[in-house]
């Protein structure tokens, strides 16, 4: 943290699996570079009284290994095995993932869910922030100068009546996502939903919480005509573009129809 | 000064930090095996086993490789004596141009080391990191399982 405070214009490096892009692209010539990758304590999963935290530099292979992830936090777990291929997988981390802060991120929407907190740290202490507040724009995140993340705290939720993750892509490997969804719903004992959480990505310029479909459903009892009306609100929190990997009327049809069958029985 | 272990050999490297591992085994070790596609970890081509674990060697720092076993596809047979998984793409005619071929016979090597399952589904997504642009993929996976179930046969006939 010392040697990062002494250069704060320095690019941090984890896997590489992004930066390596970049750097062959010759985008960060005579740039420092702090390679973060020896961090041993960084690359841990420790189980916490009330969920686990998982190093920033934990890769996406490894949350895949993970036998109490792959129980607990299996949105997560499914998000991880669709980013790029094995090779890109045993090499990106979790906290380079949420650092490059892309729209597409194929974790945020499980971590948004599962109502992640992510602790910063930097040479004058730490923080903890929401997941919803590290992103404050497309590739933006709030982060200050000097400060680096350390790790994410996920707290196990209930088991959920049912849950559902989904990448829309051109492939299964090495596709960026056109829409990306997780969502898990409890019912009560009587069959109206107690409390349901639902996440999209691709789909703004950060990962967003369907707040408003979340109010309306609480209460209701799934079904066709439910999963239509809830549809109808989904645009509140959301606004796709048309860019070079789909169209906004293509992104909003498919991500209504995934909601719709999530609501549907 | 950076120690790599290379295909079981102890190899030390000067020069940038930051070369591309992918660089250093081709223009400072002269394993050439190893080829570049797309340098930029879509394609796999480049993929070699970084401590048993197949990575885009495009995206590899040489510097993170320090004190690491790297095994390139030199590693798996001679031109006269292929390893099994080689026949293997020999016999289904797995390969045309050739440029993929190393980086889906390393990607196929951790697959049926880590237990490699026979599934054609299963080699499909093991190998859903490494692109052919000539087979359409068919005779890669039939290779690869293939060898998945001669692997199996052997180590049941040794038990």
């Amino acid at each position: 943290m010392t040697l990062y405070a002494e250069n704060p214009g320095a690019v941090p490096l984890a896997g590489g699996t992004d930066f390596m892009v970049a750097w062959n692209a010759g985008l960060f010539y005579v740039k420092t570079v702090l390679d973060l990758s020896r961090l041993e304590s960084w690359k841990r999963i420790a189980e916490t009284k009330t969920g686990a935290r998982i190093g920033a530099l934990v890769t996406h292979g490894e949350i895949q290994r993970h036998p109490r992830i792959r129980k607990r936090l299996p949105l997560l777990v499914e998000a991880c095995a669709t980013i790029g291929g094995q090779q890109i997988q045993v090499r990106g981390t979790l906290g380079g993932n949420i650092a490059n802060a892309s729209p597409a991120g194929d974790t945020f929407p499980p971590l948004a869910v599962y109502e992640a907190r992510v602790r910063l740290r930097s040479a004058a202490g730490s923080r903890t922030l929401a997941l919803r507040d590290v992103f404050t724009g497309v590739k933006k995140t709030a982060l200050h100068d000097g400060e680096l993340i350390e790790f994410i705290e996920i707290d196990f939720p209930r088991a959920p009546s049912r849950q559902i993750f989904r990448k829309v892509g051109t492939r299964a490997a090495s596709a960026i996502s056109k829409t990306v969804a997780a969502g898990l719903l409890w019912l009560s004992s009587d069959g109206r939903i107690r409390e349901m959480r639902f996440a999209l990505g691709s789909m703004a310029p950060t990962v967003r919480r369907l707040l408003a479909v979340e109010a309306f459903l609480a209460g209701k009892k799934p079904g066709p005509r439910v999963a239509d009306e809830a549809a109808d609100f989904l645009e509140r929190d959301v606004s796709p573009i048309d860019d070079l990997r789909s169209t906004r009327a293509y992104r909003l049809a498919v991500s209504k129809n995934l909601l719709r069958d999530f609501l549907r029985t | 000064m950076i120690d790599i272990t290379v295909n079981g050999k102890k190899r030390r490297y000067r020069g940038p930090a930051f070369k591309r591992l992918l660089d250093v085994l081709r223009e400072d070790f002269g394993l050439t095996g190893t080829k570049e596609g797309c340098g930029e970890g879509e394609c796999g081509a480049c993929t070699v086993l970084l401590d048993g674990e197949p990575v885009n060697s495009c995206l590899v720092p040489v510097a993170q490789a320090e004190g690491a076993s790297v095994e390139t596809v030199e590693s798996l047979g001679a031109a006269t004596r292929l390893s099994p998984l080689q026949e293997a793409f020999l016999d289904r005619g797995a390969a045309q141009c050739g440029i993929c071929t190393p980086g889906m016979l390393m990607t196929a090597v951790a697959h049926l080391r880590s237990g490699g399952s026979a599934d054609p589904k299963s080699v499909r997504t093991a190998l859903a990191g490494n692109l052919c642009r000539c087979t359409g993929y068919q005779h890669i996976v039939d290779a690869v399982v293939d060898a998945a179930n001669r692997e199996r046969k052997r180590s049941s006939r040794a038990r």
